[in-house]
């Protein structure tokens, strides 16, 4: 297990190199410069000049990495080149809008796909698997963004349940701020429950027909705890890993669905970060997207590893 | 009378042409005895072991004749009333060890759960029987099984891991579907001699399937030979072995690849 984390760990820090060099390496590529958004179209030469100079952009690659490198590991993440505050203050702001709609988003998942799985595939081929299968067809095969717009178009614009665009933000009561990021969640959320809830139906189909459940019977288990007792925790092993990169997945999901909602979060600033090529913003970003990415795989083989005992000591 | 099938057959109708797995068979096992059922493989044993734990699917196959279980019949019962039977009065040891126990459920908790099914028994006397029975089946150090995961122990040992499952609710009936097929020869041997012991102390009936009349004459002491579905011929074991009236059993005897191999190991119970 020590042995386990230590690789996990190494592959972290590796994962977090090659993500900001790779970073740093795209934006000496693609056309656009942060002094352009800084000074304007007007500025002159020398303008231009002394502020590269000052933001250590006159600087080879490499030598630029290292230092933001240097930086990042003594917990500076440096200045925003466009709002002029350290980042750390920039996304102080921005995480929990964030983080509460990939959260609920993944609550959401687990809360429609476990029940509706098992339910799909206990009652195989019977109205409920029949509906759900077309149901899931359907939200399988829409975007999240598009799913997005409809939630908004139905639940804000048709219904007046929420004020499309009227972010609420989290001191203006914890109510009605949950409400609002329930559509985004909604919207991250149904795509991935899809998925999870054929995952998990075939997953527990294909147990059904193993030995062991014949073994259950012959005990004189009825299906229900058949299913409950032996099915579950078997059929759960490859979705919970399935389930743990879509909880990464949902970070880039969540930034998507932002935009849609008007949600002033790290999607948001992320995108005008890199319009603007605010260099720092977007690095620090990156570096936190990669490390939640990498957490969830973490936990996956973790939880794996509790789930199926013969993995133990592996 | 323990078991009574009075002419069983079963019929798939899920391909084209329907298929008799097994056309009227009748057979007897008594309280107490050991009776066995040889046959080539695909001869329906496996069916029978199954309709008689009413493990077969009945949506693809139209069962007929009576299994009389202490008179009564199991084929008529609904649902609920099957299982307070299944795990109780009647159990059952597969033929494929490996795959038999549930990879992620420890040991003593497969063992105990017919218990935990059939009775209102705290977890500690569960406890207490699962190890008994565990000890019934010859595994040694149940204590420290009890807490184990199946892929921690060889094939042998869950196989007997099984026999005790089957046993600890005490059933006055137990089927062993070639409990043995898929082992080593020499733990064959110990398996037999388990079973037998088990049917001396317990008085469990078994009815043992298998696909060796050899193996079957050491343990059992009625036969019944079955081909196609059908039973070719039934009497004492030694009878069956020693003066067989079906050519196929004899042909059976004499294709017994292991019979030289297994003459030193297979124990004079
Ligand atoms: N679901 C099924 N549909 C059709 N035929 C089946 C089915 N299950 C088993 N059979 C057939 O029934 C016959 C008897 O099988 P089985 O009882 O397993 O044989 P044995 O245990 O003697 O080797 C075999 O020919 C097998 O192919
Ligand atoms: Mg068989």
């Amino acid at each position: 297990m020590l042995k386990t984390i230590c690789k996990r760990l190494g592959l972290l820090v590796l994962t977090l190199l090659l993500v900001t060099a790779l970073a740093f390496f795209a934006f000496s590529i693609i056309p656009g410069d942060p002094t352009d958004t800084i000074l304007g179209l007007e500025a002159t030469e020398q303008q231009v000049a002394a502020l590269r100079a000052e933001l250590g952009l006159d600087l080879p690659l490499p030598v630029r990495y290292f230092r933001w490198l240097g930086d990042f590991l003594r917990g500076d993440l440096g200045v925003s080149y466009n709002f002029d505050i350290p980042v750390t203050d920039l996304l102080a702001g921005r995480i929990a809008p964030t983080f509460t709609l990939t959260l609920m988003a993944a609550v959401l998942i687990v809360l429609f796909s476990i029940p509706l799985g098992l339910l799909a595939a206990r009652y195989e081929g019977g109205w409920i698997d029949r509906i759900l299968t077309v149901i899931n067809q359907i939200a399988m095969s829409v975007p999240n963004f598009v799913m997005g717009i409809s939630l908004v178009f139905l639940f804000g614009l048709v219904l007046h349940w929420f004020q499309p665009g009227g972010y609420v933000s989290p001191e203006s009561g914890l109510g009605s701020y949950l409400w609002f990021m329930l559509f985004p969640s909604l919207a991250v959320a149904l795509p991935k429950s899809a998925m999870t809830i054929k995952m998990l139906r075939g997953s527990v189909l294909t147990e059904l027909t193993a030995d062991y459940i014949r073994t259950a019977y012959s005990k004189g288990n009825s299906r229900a705890s058949a299913l409950w007792r032996h099915v579950l925790r078997n059929a759960m092993i490859p979705v919970v890993t399935f389930l743990a990169t879509t909880i990464a997945e949902l970070v880039a999901g969540s930034i998507v669905v932002e935009q849609v909602f008007a949600i002033p979060g790290l999607g948001q600033m992320l995108i005008s970060s890199i319009s603007n090529r605010d260099y720092p913003v977007v690095q620090a970003i990156i570096v936190l997207v990669a490390f939640v990415v990498v957490l969830c795989n973490f936990l996956a083989d973790a939880l794996y590893r509790v789930m199926d005992p013969r993995l133990k000591g592996r | 009378m323990l078991l009574d099938i009075q002419n069983l057959s079963v019929v798939f109708h899920d391909q084209d042409a329907p298929f008799s797995a097994v056309k009227d068979v009748s057979l007897q096992v008594d309280k107490g005895e050991i009776v066995g059922i040889v046959g080539e493989s695909g001869s329906g044993k496996s069916m029978i072991a199954h309709t008689i734990m009413g493990l077969i699917q009945r949506s693809a196959c139209k069962i007929s004749g009576k299994v009389l279980f202490d008179g009564t019949d199991l084929l008529t019962m609904d649902r609920e009333t099957l299982r307070t039977y299944q795990g109780d009065e009647l159990s059952i040891v597969f033929q494929e060890p490996m795959t038999s126990l549930n990879p992620t459920m420890k040991i003593g908790k497969q063992v105990e759960e017919s218990l935990r099914i059939h009775t209102d028994l705290s977890r500690e006397a569960r406890r207490a029987r699962a190890l008994e029975a565990m000890e019934l089946a010859e595994l040694d150090d149940p204590a420290s099984l009890y807490d184990k995961y199946p892929h921690e122990l060889s094939g042998g040992m869950r196989q007997r891991v099984m026999i005790a499952s089957a046993l600890v609710q005490r059933p006055q009936l137990l089927i062993a579907d070639e409990p043995t097929t898929a082992l080593d020869v020499t733990i064959q041997a110990e398996i037999l001699k388990t079973l037998k012991e088990i049917n001396r102390k317990e008085g469990t009936a078994i009815l043992f399937i298998s696909h060796d009349l050899g193996v079957v004459r050491h343990l059992c002491q009625r036969v019944v030979v079955m081909q196609k579905g059908q039973i070719v011929e039934q009497g004492p074991a030694d009878q069956v072995f020693f003066d067989p009236r079906e050519d196929y059993t004899k042909r059976l005897i004499a294709a017994r690849p292991t019979r030289r191999k297994l003459k030193g190991s297979v124990p004079h119970v």
